[in-house]
């Protein structure tokens, strides 16, 4: 027979602490969809989305019947759409209506995909796909997107951040009447990886297998409770408790993730053991630094405790799952956490405490909203500043702003469910429109005499 | 393959609580393998393990039904799949 308390533990994480499995995505390359003619290849696109997640949606809530765990999103990701533009040639947004489209037959909430990869430079289609993005997110309901521009063997692309600081701004000028909605749904990113199951900056990489399930855990309640239960013990001990309980939590993605596989028969992908927050109470990511002892996060202390969390994290989880992988540790989005919002709120959070947190974190500068009257200059040098950290550290980093339009410090947006909303941030507005402007590549770093 | 289920049922000690889980089982067609059962910090706690192979309901339609029954008497009761279980806590 099982073990009294653990049955008592197992039942009070998804009862009482939010423990739940944050997504079952659907990787589906796209590869064999090309076509010259974007008709027939956006139809293909549609067929085969259409036919390989049929059962998805049914799946998931068949396992959430079956095992009692909550799945909150079953969504789908796709080879990067810039190379099927690359070979149709013509208009991006009938890609993005495609795949719309297919993502409202089949019933997912996300579909992620509408992307290029231009690290290095822009091949065909690249840059048509990037200059489409402000009409293909306005005009699709469930399309996510997301750029690379950098990555540490590649450097820096600086022209596509010049593009993309200006695509981030009129993509929330023309969903303003949405409080913005479409910049929520684009990344720009460096160092992005090709499994991530997670939205907005999903995208199914071309080195993936055709059709994979991707499994994305979450449960910064259970860690914060399992720490608060702890009380005033040393450091070690915290992260001892952090990596215990990734360990558990990773345990009942990969119990998923292998079921989903085996229940829509395609192969498992990997488990993404991120601690991904939602605005609901209890289920936020800066609790749990304030539980490790901070007064509020944003406070001198949150890098160092976010540090520990992040890496106790990968720890815990690695044990827990024969493959993991996708972006795996402590995702800091500010709107949809609680206490990010409430720290933001006060003041005791700021861009450039974020942006040192980045450095630490799963990902990057995510889901801040900054002031409407920011120049596309200043998103562009933000994401080179976060391409940087990503570049230099090996690591990923990326950006989603929302730009709230005809909004100013001290006013708000909300753009409700699990995007959540939050205050306008302040940025330093002094110009850096001359180092953007100048175009060109930054090159990649050394990989040795690392100081 | 034999599935199993966990019915854990916490609560103030009252009258039937055996008798509500087990008839509900009865009906369903679920036979019950082991029960266990204790008292912790004045709670009390019951475990049983179910097989539900040949189960006429679903874990949740039953997990809802007691839960149901649970809340009439002042109980909180549960029902999970045991994969759940072994996954979580062992290696």
């Amino acid at each position: 027979m099982l073990n009294t308390h653990d049955i008592l533990e197992t039942i009070r994480m998804i009862e009482e602490e939010n423990l739940d499995i944050r997504t079952i995505t659907m990787g589906i390359s796209l590869l064999d969809c090309a076509d010259s003619n974007i008709r027939k290849a956006c139809s293909k696109v549609y067929d085969k989305i259409a036919h390989k997640a049929e059962h998805l949606v049914k799946t998931g809530e068949e396992i959430e019947n079956r095992y009692g765990i909550p799945i909150v999103n079953k969504r789908i990701s796709v080879t990067p759409v810039s190379m099927l533009c690359g070979i149709s040639g013509g208009d991006p947004v009938e890609y993005a209506k495609a795949l719309d489209a297919s993502a409202h037959t089949v019933g997912v909430n996300f579909i992620g995909g509408f992307s290029a990869l231009v690290q290095k430079g822009c091949a065909a289609g690249d840059r048509e796909l990037m200059e489409a993005i402000p009409q293909a997110l306005a005009e699709t309901e469930r399309v996510c997107s997301s750029v690379n521009v950098g990555s540490t063997r590649a450097g820096i692309n600086l022209n596509a951040v010049e593009v993309m600081g200006r695509v981030v701004r009129k993509t929330a000028e023309l969903t303003a009447d949405r409080d913005c909605i479409g910049a929520a749904k684009l990344v720009v990113f460096c160092n992005a990886v090709e499994d991530n199951p997670f939205m907005a900056g999903a995208f199914h990489g071309v080195g993936e297998a055709d059709c994979i399930i991707n499994v994305g855990v979450s449960g910064p309640g259970v860690v914060r409770s399992a720490l608060k239960k702890a009380g005033d013990c040393d450091i070690r001990e915290v992260a001892e408790i952090i990596k215990k309980t990734a360990f558990k939590v990773t345990r009942m993605g990969q119990l998923v993730g292998t079921v989903a596989a085996e229940m829509l028969g395609v192969p498992f992908g990997i488990v993404d053991l991120s601690l991904a927050p939602t605005p609901a109470v209890g289920d936020s990511v800066a609790h749990i630094l304030e539980e490790i002892g901070l007064e509020q996060c944003g406070a001198h202390g949150t890098t160092a405790a976010l540090a520990i969390l992040n890496d106790a994290v990968k720890k815990g989880g690695v044990m827990a799952s024969s493959m993991v992988g996708g972006l795996s540790g402590a995702f800091i989005p500010v709107t949809e956490d609680a206490g990010m919002i409430d720290a933001a709120r006060s003041g005791a959070l700021c861009i450039e405490k974020l942006e040192a947190m980045t450095a630490v974190c799963s990902v990057g500068l995510d889901m801040i909203v900054v002031p409407g009257d920011t120049t596309a200059e200043v998103i562009s040098a933000i994401i080179a500043d976060e391409a940087a950290i990503g570049m230099i550290n090996s690591k990923t980093t990326a950006v989603r702003l929302i730009p709230a339009i005809g909004k100013k410090e001290g006013e708000e947006l909300q753009f409700g469910g699990l995007l959540g909303g939050g205050p306008v941030m302040r940025l330093n507005t002094k110009s850096p429109a001359r180092f953007i402007h100048r175009g060109g590549h930054i090159p990649a770093p050394i990989q040795s005499l690392k100081n | 393959m034999n599935q199993k289920a966990v019915v854990s049922v916490v609560g103030k000690d009252v009258v039937g609580i055996l008798a509500q889980v087990t008839s509900a089982c009865a009906q369903n067609n679920i036979n019950i393998i082991e029960v266990s059962q204790t008292v912790l910090d004045d709670y009390f706690c019951m475990f049983m393990m179910l097989d539900i192979t040949g189960a006429k309901c679903s874990i949740q339609e039953l997990n809802h039904s007691l839960n149901r029954e649970g809340e009439k008497l002042g109980l909180s009761i549960h029902v999970m799949h045991e994969d759940i279980f072994k996954s979580m806590h062992r290696i």
